[in-house]
């Protein structure tokens, strides 16, 4: 299983270089730059201002010194737009933040999720059943960019009980907020999925037997029927994960939370290449990373599926 | 008084059609140490009978009526009271080892669980009690099972563990629903005598669940036929099979092919083979990891296999699961490519035509498949799916005439024309595998391969399709070639049989003489193995057994499992010779049974030590 995660990790190398590559060229393929404004710079000073980031170079130059210097220094350049910082700093800042309520929210909509499913699986066709899966499609129909405006409204304006927005740190009232708005949809899609699936295996052969074993149910459920039942589960958890992360720039609009998404977002606006794809290869090493974890945990789940 | 009773049993199912009667008013006893076998076709209610004894019924089923055990009204008993008596005073088997036990769980644990729940043995006590039970059902390695997960077993392995955990608290009945339906045959003779054993040993009380008078024969005191819910007839096995009262019955009884009866010979003209297969090989890359890179590794499923098929000839291919049989049929077809030999079609080699040539040539070669609904297209009518050959080989028939042509051939096979417009979800599995022989004999083919064809079939349905494809066979003069894992179905049905055994031919003859005078070992205990349905001949017939399981096709040295001696002189790659015994009898080299059995006990302490 280690020779398997570091083949996986070794062919993550490649990948990333590629995911480098593409993103490199698109950004320069699309009309205009980080210092092209409504009133044009004079030419000279254009010059100056390009030679200094090294735009003047030809471009497989340019993208031969950014992928050395990640390398060698792990460095991923100065910000083309924000003077005096780096995109070092800016990920250093916005990452652990977006990392924090990403992984809040995560924790959420997994847990209550996953517990909404099999009370609804248990006590299918009761009045449990019909109300989890209702609160399932409701929370499915509320992305985030719905959610942080009704908690606002609602929390804030209306009860005056959370702040509005900012993050303090990361204190909790000024937790609460993006966490809900950010999970509730994701909460109902994993809601749905483990309902399904754990009916499924509730009328497995296996489950049979072990009902003929004369188990009790409550075990029969927790022993035999969770681990298969949570398998299709994982695979959806996986991609989440990134979502979450990625997904936030609504959050941090929202909510003020000062996370990684908004750079991201405002990053590619105004053409700040070196953040812009800084932040493409954290999210792409992130997705290589998660996307090991779900097939390692998949295992665990499934003894059947061996690593070649 | 009785071990079981039961009186009366109606067992309903609530569906969107209405209400579905699968067991209406049911009585019959079961005494201590006895085995009573119920017996009955699909949708006879068989199963759902001790369903609703135990309590296991699914959601919609309600049971009524009474069924006592020792005396004590279990029916509808409440779940809690339910489960001091499953298995704990009875202990249940069921057909599918694999899916039957828990995927994610260690045998050990799940064997375990068993005695903690209703002896409150736990810790190294309990495994010590696993262990003595998987003893017992005589696994091997014992040791190493505990920690395995099933999926890692042979299926004879998995069911002995399931049996295994049904005895564990030694019940007073054991109820068996279809133990044995998707072993191989040698795996089948195996398990039923362990059951019989266990009964021997601990009084164990059965009550065997199958729709194959063969096995009740072999196993069973008393035999109670069902029919939609009914029973149609019972008594003791020997009066019911010597003198069947009831007509179900007479049929059912008739309906069984027999490795022992007396089948007319067809004179076979052998001037010139239709098809000639000669050192066919195909072999398939299994990967395996090893440390950081991937190994790969050669499975070869088919491993040069030679013979000629004659026109009106039927050709039976026998062997286990994973013999390589399935592929030997696709090569010959060219579904895969072979990587080895040829086949010659006519006397034109098949692997050299082009790709247009070939699709030409499929209109002469055919193939019915094992699962009729699976292997139809559930999108379409089966008119349309038995008039495709017709678009591609016949292109200028009109619509009309293609209509006549699918009208003419489902009326041929026995199928109501006015089903046109069905679609197979519609059908039952025999009539699908009607439409599957019809869409196959369309365009009148020289060769049809019927793969498993009549495997997934009930025994009635199973003598009729065999029955369609004979008097097919003598309308059109088609040759067969006819796989199967049944023996017994394909000396029915074929002139002379091949026994496959991983890959490689160890016996071909007609088939009289290949079941009449086996040579060969493996040959031997395959019909040895062959339950027949007469109680009184099927109890003296002795068996004869080969240890050890089913060996996996990777392993190298058990293509030499029948010739010990080229083993053991290092031989590793030594290709037994076929030779010729009698006029077209022909046996591939092997020692002595003796030797056989002397060596295996050998490399079985070694492998497993």
């Amino acid at each position: 299983m280690l020779g398997y995660a570091l083949r996986r990790l070794l062919v993550a190398i490649p990948t990333l270089l590629l995911l480098v590559i593409a993103c490199f060229f698109l950004m320069h393929a699309a009309p205009g730059g980080p210092f092209t404004s409504e009133r044009p710079l004079p030419p000279e000073v254009l010059a100056n201002i390009e030679a200094r980031y090294g735009l003047d170079q030809p471009l497989w130059k340019q993208l031969w010194d950014y992928v050395s210097n990640i390398v060698l220094r792990f460095d991923f350049g100065p910000s083309f737009v924000f003077k005096d910082r780096d995109v070092n700093d800016i990920i250093a800042q916005g990452f652990p933040i977006s990392l924090t309520y990403g992984t809040l929210s995560f924790l959420v909509a997994t847990i209550a999720g996953v517990a909404l499913g099999i009370a609804a699986a248990i006590r299918h066709n009761t009045w449990v059943d019909y109300f989890a899966v209702s609160l399932g499609i409701a929370a499915q129909a509320l992305p985030n960019f719905i959610m942080g405006p009704i908690l606002i409204l609602t929390f804030t304006l209306w009860l005056g009980w959370l702040p509005g927005g900012g993050w303090n740190g990361g204190q909790w009232p000024y937790l609460i907020m993006p966490v809900i708005a950010l999970s509730t949809s994701y909460m109902g899609s994993i809601a749905r999925i483990t309902r399904s699936s754990m009916l499924e295996v509730m009328n497995s052969n296996f489950i049979r037997t072990a009902r003929a074993k004369g188990l009790p149910e409550r075990r029969i459920i927790y022993r035999h029927a969770l681990k298969p039942a949570l398998l299709p589960v994982i695979s959806y958890l996986g991609p989440v994960f990134v979502y979450v992360l990625t997904g936030s720039v609504f959050v941090d609009i929202y909510f003020s939370t000062g996370g990684l998404g908004k750079s991201y977002v405002s990053s590619a606006l105004t053409r700040d290449y070196a953040v812009l794809l800084g932040v493409t290869i954290l999210y792409g090493a992130l997705t290589v990373v998660v996307n090991l974890l779900t097939d390692l945990a998949y295992a665990w789940f499934d003894p059947k599926i061996r690593f070649q | 008084m009785a071990l079981l009773s039961v009186k009366d049993l109606h067992v309903n199912f609530d569906t969107n059609d209405g209400v579905v009667n699968a067991v209406s008013g049911v009585s019959f006893d079961i005494a201590a140490g006895e085995c009573v076998g119920i017996v009955g076709e699909s949708g006879s209610g068989k199963s759902q009978l001790f369903m609703a004894a135990t309590g296991l019924l699914v959601g919609n089923g309600t049971a009524t009526g009474s069924v006592k055990l020792q005396g004590k009204e279990i029916l509808n008993l409440a779940v809690n009271d339910l489960n001091q008596l499953r298995g704990n005073d009875v202990g249940m088997i069921f057909q599918d080892p694999l899916t039957a036990l828990t995927p994610h769980m260690r045998v050990g644990r799940q064997m375990s669980e068993v005695i903690a729940l209703h002896r409150n043995v736990t810790g190294k006590k309990a495994r010590q009690v696993c262990l003595q039970w998987l003893e017992r059902v005589r696994i091997p390695d014992a040791d190493r099972r505990l920690n395995q997960y099933p999926h890692e077993l042979s299926g004879g392995m998995r069911q002995r563990v399931m049996i295994a955990m049904a005895m564990l608290c030694e019940p007073v009945l054991l109820i068996a629903d279809e133990p044995t339906t998707a072993l191989d045959v040698t795996v089948q003779a195996e398990v039923l005598e362990l059951m019989l054993e266990m009964r021997e040993a601990h009084g164990t009380a059965i009550a065997l669940i199958t729709h194959d008078m063969g096995v009740v024969a072999k196993m069973c005191d008393r035999v109670q036929v069902m029919r939609s819910g009914k029973f149609v007839e019972c008594g003791n096995v020997e009066t019911v099979f010597a003198q069947p009262q009831n007509d179900y019955t007479r049929r059912l009884l008739d309906a069984m092919p027999r490795i022992d009866s007396v089948v007319n010979r067809r004179k076979i003209s052998t001037t010139r083979p239709l098809l000639q297969a000669n050192d066919v090989r195909v072999s398939f890359q299994v990967a395996e990891a090893r440390g950081l890179f991937r190994r790969r590794q050669l499975l070869r499923a088919v491993d040069g296999v030679s013979f000629d098929l004659y026109e009106g000839e039927t050709l039976g291919i026998v062997g286990e699961s994973g013999c390589g049989k399935s592929t030997l049929a696709r090569a010959v077809l060219r579904l895969i490519e072979a990587d080895g030999g040829s086949v010659s079609w006519l006397g034109s080699n098949l692997g050299e035509l082009d790709r247009q040539s070939m699709i030409a040539a499929r209109k002469d070669l055919q193939i019915v498949f094992q699962d009729p609904l699976a292997s139809l297209d559930p999108r379409m009518t089966i008119a349309d799916s038995i008039a495709e050959p017709l678009r591609t080989f016949r292109p200028d028939l009109t619509r009309r005439e293609r209509r006549a042509e699918v009208q003419q051939m489902m009326q041929r096979v026995g199928l109501e024309p006015a089903m046109l417009n069905r679609y197979p979800h519609e059908l039952s599995g025999g009539q699908n595998q009607r439409v599957g022989i019809a869409r196959a004999m369309i365009n009148r083919p020289k060769l049809i391969i019927c793969d498993e064809a009549v495997s997934a079939l009930d025994v009635s349905i199973q003598a009729q399709i065999l029955t369609l494809l004979k008097a097919l066979q003598e309308e059109f003069g088609l040759s067969m070639l006819f796989i199967s894992h049944d023996l017994s179905v394909v000396r029915a049905i074929s002139d002379r049989v091949m026994v496959i055994y991983l890959g490689r031919v160890v016996e071909l003859a007609d088939s009289e003489s290949l079941c009449a005078n086996p040579v060969h070992p493996y040959t031997q205990a395959l019909i040895s193995s062959v339950p027949v349905p007469d109680p009184v001949a099927e109890r003296k017939r002795q068996r004869i057994r080969i240890p050890g399981e089913l060996p996996s096709p990777l392993d190298r040295s058990a293509r030499l499992r029948f010739l010990p001696s080229k083993l053991k002189a290092g031989e590793i790659n030594y290709v037994p010779v076929l030779a010729e015994v009698a006029t077209g009898h022909f046996v591939a080299e092997h020692d002595s049974l003796a030797e056989i059995l002397e060596n295996s006990a050998v490399t079985n302490v070694k492998t497993h030590g």
